[in-house]
């Protein structure tokens, strides 16, 4: 009997970001159901949403049509819904045991909410191609340069990362499965709608553009928007933003997984 | 908080010394001082409420150790936490696989963890599988294999980093008869085929008895008697069982003892989330 020779700390963030991805693919490759039932909403979203407010030119969007800049919100949208919920995952784990065995393996904590947040935007991922598609069928401009798209899937992953450190920060505060649900629920939709997703941040009220420029959601928007159709972007400080963000989420929720597991 | 000196002349697989935990007022391990020594299968034994799965998780890293000290193949739990974890196999009490995913999945996933190098990875996945029987069934979903297939499965998982100890905590409870016989036997066969140290609680006392080199008798979180099964029932009485052991040191039947261990629990997880 023998174990394993320890890699160096820093590889080994790396490696348990790897692993959780391939854990996350491997329970979607066994379950795809998730991938359609999810792909509704966002669909609605477009067909219905988008199209109508496409003919009536309610929302200014300059010379972009409103189908072409409602697209990257609802893919960051998209996105959103998947990793809002997922700190629901972690407490199943810890209901199931599972929790408890992932915390005596030589993972430091800060790697397993940072493999499990990179996990959550590979089911994002999955999601926002399912998005992209529909997004092309409908008429979409969407950007077929492959770095632009390469961009905006990585875009795609920081943002639910970071969404779902928020959710897995939420459980290690509130433990109960209900109560992670209806703060969910409570906080997904103001999010969404203080955020740049549905319409341009020139006509919120300064109060609602007071709370656009905190939320780490239109920086996601901003960037899709500026890789997918083009609009004029700010992608450096988009991507610090998200950057930073999802290192406060690790930090934070790894700081209260051990609460979760007592 | 204070620091015990451990002092032991060969390196035991496990030494705690004053080992004391407390959640809130209530304390769930009190004083215990425990040697296991290499390549022995040691139990654990006590009612709900003893302190055992407190025990466990202090020596696996999963709880700080406020008082006393604990070292694992020689790592001290406070400065090596790491170092232990990567020389511990972990059963705990709750049935604790993914469902959503294969058995040989659930394993590759634990090896991975463990740093199980790619080009040895599906060689000791595979022998892992075998090793608990379970080769037949290692590509169907573990959310369909049966209570006693999932313990396995969590054996499997538990040895894939080939671990200097093995730490099974009540690995039997919940399982039907013919289950229960099943794990025993696998621990069994790979003991004998490793020599590997083995810690676990439980509280079925016949099992412990049939199974374990020595056992402790752990009551409100102290240790009362240990030795092996023999010496411990010779200590009572010609015909005695490890039941009146049991009885014997602690002044109550195992079965009455549980009634107020699960009064314990409860009373420990309300501290535990007050202090939580």
């Amino acid at each position: 009997m023998s174990a394993e020779v320890a890699p160096n700390l820093w590889l080994r963030f790396p490696s348990r970001v790897n692993t959780f991805c391939i854990v996350e693919l491997q329970k979607l490759s066994h379950d795809r159901t998730e991938l359609f039932t999810r792909a509704v909403q966002p669909i609605l979203w477009l067909v219905v949403f988008g199209q109508t407010f496409n003919r009536i030119h309610a929302i200014p969007t300059g010379d972009v049509p409103y189908l072409d800049f409602l697209a990257p919100g609802v893919i960051a949208q998209s996105g959103l819904f998947v990793a809002i919920f997922y700190g629901i995952q972690i407490i199943w784990e810890r209901d199931a045991g599972v929790l408890t065995k992932l915390l005596v393996t030589p993972t430091p904590r800060a790697a397993l909410i940072l493999g499990k947040s990179f996990a959550a935007g590979i089911r994002a991922f999955a999601q926002v191609i399912v998005v992209l598609i529909v997004s092309a069928l409908l008429g979409v401009a969407l950007s077929t340069n492959p770095v632009h798209i390469i961009g905006a899937l990585v875009v795609v992953v920081l943002g639910a990362a970071f969404f779902s450190c928020l959710s897995m920060t939420i459980a290690g505060v509130v433990l109960k499965r209900d109560r992670l649900m209806g703060i969910g629920q409570m906080i997904t939709m103001p999010l969404f709608f203080a955020s740049n997703a549905l319409y341009p941040v020139s006509v919120m009220p300064s109060w609602l553009r007071a709370l656009s420029s905190v939320n780490p959601l239109s920086y996601e928007v901003d960037a899709l928007r500026g890789l997918l159709i083009g609009t004029p972007d700010h992608l450096g400080p988009d991507f610090l933003v998200l950057i930073v963000a999802v290192v406060a989420g690790v930090l934070t929720a790894s700081s209260l997984v051990d609460r979760l597991a007592r | 908080m204070t620091a015990t000196v451990l002092d032991v002349d060969l390196l035991p697989a496990l030494a705690c010394a004053g080992v004391r935990h407390r959640f809130g007022d209530h304390t769930a391990v009190d004083g215990v001082d425990l040697i296991v020594q290499q390549g022995e299968l040691f139990g654990l034994l006590g009612p709900n409420g003893a302190g055992k799965t407190t025990l466990i998780r202090l020596l696996n890293t999963q709880l700080p150790l406020q008082e006393g000290a604990i070292s694992v193949e020689g790592h001290d739990v406070r400065r090596s936490p790491m170092a232990i974890r990567r020389l511990l196999g972990y059963v705990p009490q709750q049935l604790s696989i993914e469902a959503a995913l294969t058995g040989r999945e659930n394993v590759a996933w634990f090896a991975r963890l463990f740093d199980v190098p790619r080009r040895e990875r599906k060689a000791r996945v595979a022998d892992a599988l075998e090793t608990m029987g379970l080769s037949d069934a290692a590509d169907r979903l573990a959310g369909t294999y049966s209570g006693g297939m999932v313990r396995r499965l969590e054996l499997a998982q538990a040895l894939v980093n080939r671990p200097a100890l093995l730490v099974l905590d009540e690995p039997t409870v919940g399982l039907d008869p013919i289950a229960r016989a099943g794990v025993w036997q696998r621990v069994e066969e790979l003991r004998a085929a490793t020599g590997m140290t083995v810690l676990l609680t439980t509280h079925y006392m016949e099992e412990a008895d049939a199974l374990c080199d020595r056992v402790a008798l752990m009551h409100l979180g102290t240790i009362r008697a240990d030795g092996t099964p023999t010496e411990l029932k010779e200590s009572v009485g010609p015909d005695a069982t490890l039941e009146d052991v049991f009885r014997h040191y602690t002044g109550g039947s195992l079965g009455a003892e549980t009634s107020r261990g699960l009064r314990e629990i409860r009373r420990t997880r309300r501290a535990a989330r007050r202090v939580g």
